[in-house]
């Protein structure tokens, strides 16, 4: 049969599923090509190739994962997320497979120095009836670790058409179109034939009838079938099949140890991991925190946003808008809708996070971050988390509010909230950092010592009290560890443009809603009374001046403010380490917990809000009672 | 290859309890979506693996051909292997 006559479309289909089928069905016309394969295979630089400059970036319905729509030539091109199968183990999965249902046809990279591991998909993908076309990157390398690969033979194992390339070099791609043409179905198992047989009368499509036997519980909802108990016995079948394959296809004679091979070993013992980790992350502290924050950021906030854009734009509204008006002070008063939240989006953000971006995807694709995630699960473990956390956590040290969108790629609800809840309350960001090491390098040896051990006892607690608290339990660690390698330049490129534009496209309506907030507590008077509401609590429990009660109200909207207003009070140096520590305690900014609210539901957001003023005040408290 | 279904499972030990640099054969693996993780990978029961890293914590990382996974310390407990003699097939 033909994949593409079929019709996916069923009426059994649930909310977010049937949104997401719509998505895929706006040109339903147009013949659909998917790029498919394992995570870091080289699918986007594919997908580059193919669709060119235009590309429409969406958020699958009901879920956070991004899917890359392009055209090429009358063809609609899609981009899925890295998957190792095709079912509903995780988001990433669910969207793969429902864009893969659609495809008219499957484009299969594969790597072609891990084709065990990757002739698992591309067989499945076979036996769903997909019309095929795999494509071996990284033959450079086979070459390299004298890998040899009977391509010919291959092919005729699969029954589709088998395209050695190096996508980092385009070398293979001038044969895409003409095997683009020649896709077909490739070798299905025979074994199958029987039970697939059966469930297509009661499904509409060969690969929907496999995803049902393979017990896929949303497909067989779909269809209003039990889903299959047979996938183990499926799956071993395939892995036998794949294995039989690999054995008559490839030779591995190598024996001799490569550097990355040694280097992503060292990455993983702590002995020399560590040392790994910490060059790692100077790097990244100057590349992001000294040439981006500072360098890069100075001149775009201070010159080009405070003494350029703002002015023009204020002098133009004030034509318009009286400037002792109320309208005036939302508009560009000091937390204006478009002054501040411009300046803030475009001149600090913007910079910010297209290098954290860039830096995420240089250790992405380098193969490290996997490794990291391993040295540190079992620390982890102890805050209910394992090794994936690791990467929020990490980023939260440069900037707590893309931190936080990247808790998704952690497995559990419970996770996600740990690993938020820690993000808001205990990491100081990149901005914050500056401002408190500053602080506390005038205060002294011991103030800075106390500050360290009372954020890293709150991050501990924390973590324990929400793991012991928290309903279910954290996933295991199961992980593959991919090929170190050095990551291609225009990868990255890509990535961080799309991850970027991405980002600002969610935050920005956030953060103008945000300042619009505080523009209007500030313009009807709440923000002074909060401001004196606080100060008893300041003067008495905190033993702080009066003035100190400002300085956290502006922390609330931007970490950095609130340390930098502690400047210039006279402090003791006791003083200045409890008044940091309430202010790291805080949430981070306006901008991360709108971003929070969005990520977590607006009650787990605003119970974590809550719980930092809370947790900031008490702690606070305690260490002032105990050390002034 | 399939004999594994007849060694007696007392012979059997914990992945949690191997050993740096010793080759092993899966004995058996956790049920549900990370058995089939596991056999994504081509780590399957019967299958003969490496474990190049078992890291502080019991954390261990093994290694088939050139597939390298990483396998926490709770689920490496849940997994049985047989000890091979060094690299050679008890068969």
């Amino acid at each position: 049969m033909n994949p593409g006559d079929t019709h996916p479309t069923t009426p059994h289909v649930e909310k977010h599923r049937h949104a997401g089928l719509s998505f895929l069905e706006r040109e339903i016309d147009k013949t659909k090509i998917v790029l498919v394969g394992n995570p870091n295979v080289g699918k986007s630089l594919l997908f580059n190739e193919l669709s060119g400059m235009y590309v429409d970036v969406s958020n699958y319905p009901g879920t956070t994962v991004e899917i890359n729509k392009g055209a090429y030539r009358d063809a609609e091109v899609y981009d899925t997320p890295g998957i190792y199968g095709v079912s509903s183990f995780n988001d990433e999965e669910s969207v793969a497979r429902d864009v893969i249902l659609e495809a008219d046809i499957v484009l299969n990279i594969a790597d072609a120095t891990h084709l065990e591991r990757d002739l698992f998909l591309t067989q499945q993908l076979i036996d769903m009836g997909k019309k095929v076309v795999v494509l071996l990157n990284f033959m450079d390398e086979v070459k390299k670790h004298d890998i040899g690969i009977d391509v010919e033979n291959l092919s005729r194992f699969l029954g589709v058409e088998v395209i050695p390339i190096i996508a980092t070099r385009r070398e293979g791609f001038e044969k895409l179109e003409g095997a683009i043409e020649r896709a077909r179905e490739g070798v299905q198992r025979e074994e199958l034939h029987s039970s697939l047989h059966a469930m297509l009368k009661m499904v509409g499509s060969q690969a929907e009838a496999l995803l049902v036997l393979e017990g896929d519980p949303f497909v067989s909802e779909r269809h209003g079938v039990p889903p299959g108990t047979e996938r183990d016995e499926i799956y071993v079948g395939r892995r036998n099949r794949v294995n039989y394959v690999v054995n008559r296809v490839l030779t591995d004679v190598s024996t001799k140890q490569r550097f990355s091979e040694n280097f992503g070993r060292w990455a993983l013992r702590p002995l020399t991991g560590i040392p790994i980790l910490a060059f790692a992350l100077y790097l990244a502290y100057l590349f992001i925190g000294k040439f981006v924050a500072q360098d890069v950021v100075s001149y775009t906030e201070k010159v080009v946003g405070n003494t350029m854009w703002e002015p023009w734009i204020r002098n133009l509204i004030t034509s318009v808008v009286p400037q002792s008006s109320w309208w005036n002070q939302i508009l560009v008063g000091e937390f204006g809708v478009i002054t501040m939240t411009t300046t803030y989006l475009i001149f600090l953000l913007l910079p910010l996070v297209m290098s954290f971006y860039a830096a995420l995807a240089f250790m992405e694709d380098s193969g490290y971050l996997p490794r990291l995630a391993t040295m540190v699960d079992r620390i982890l473990g102890y805050l209910g988390l394992n090794g994936r956390a690791v990467i929020p956590l990490i980023l939260g040290f440069g900037c707590v509010t893309s931190a936080t969108i990247t808790t998704r790629l952690l497995s559990s609800e419970r996770e996600k909230t740990i690993a938020t809840a820690i993000l808001q309350f205990a990491i100081p960001c990149s901005a914050q950092i500056a401002v408190i090491a500053a602080l506390l390098a005038g205060a002294g040896f011991a103030p800075m010592m106390l500050y360290i051990a009372v954020i890293l006892a709150v991050l501990v607690a924390l973590g324990t009290a929400l793991d012991k608290t928290l309903k279910g339990e954290s996933a295991p660690l199961l992980l593959d560890l991919p090929p170190m390698r050095l990551p291609g330049l225009r990868n990255i490129a890509r990535k961080t443009l799309l991850r970027t534009y991405h980002f600002m496209k969610e935050a920005s309506g956030w953060f103008f809603i945000g300042a619009l907030a505080v523009g209007l507590a500030q313009s009807t008077g709440i923000l002074s009374v909060l401001q004196q509401f606080l100060v008893p609590l300041v003067t008495h429990w905190l033993q702080l001046p009066p003035e100190a009660s400002t300085a956290f109200i502006m922390g609330v909207v931007r970490r950095d403010f609130g340390a930098a207003g502690l400047y210039h009070m006279s402090l003791t140096p006791m003083q200045i380490t409890v008044a940091l520590v309430v202010i790291t305690l805080f949430v981070p900014c306006i901008a991360s917990l709108m971003v929070m609210m969005k990520e977590r539901g607006w009650k787990e957001g605003l119970v974590i809000w809550i719980g930092t003023w809370v947790a900031a005040f008490a702690v606070g408290g305690i260490v002032s009672q105990a050390v002034i | 290859m399939k004999t594994h279904n007849m060694i007696p499972a007392s012979r059997s030990i914990s992945l949690y309890n191997a050993i740096k640099g010793q080759w092993l054969r899966i004995f058996s693996l956790p049920n549900g979506l990370l058995r089939s993780q596991f056999i994504r990978f081509g780590i399957n029961e019967g299958e003969r693996v490496r474990c190049i890293e078992r890291l502080p914590g019991g954390t261990i990382v093994l290694q088939k051909n050139r597939q390298q996974v990483a396998i926490g310390h709770l689920l490496a407990k849940e997994i049985f292997v047989l000890v091979l003699q060094t690299g050679e097939d008890e068969e």
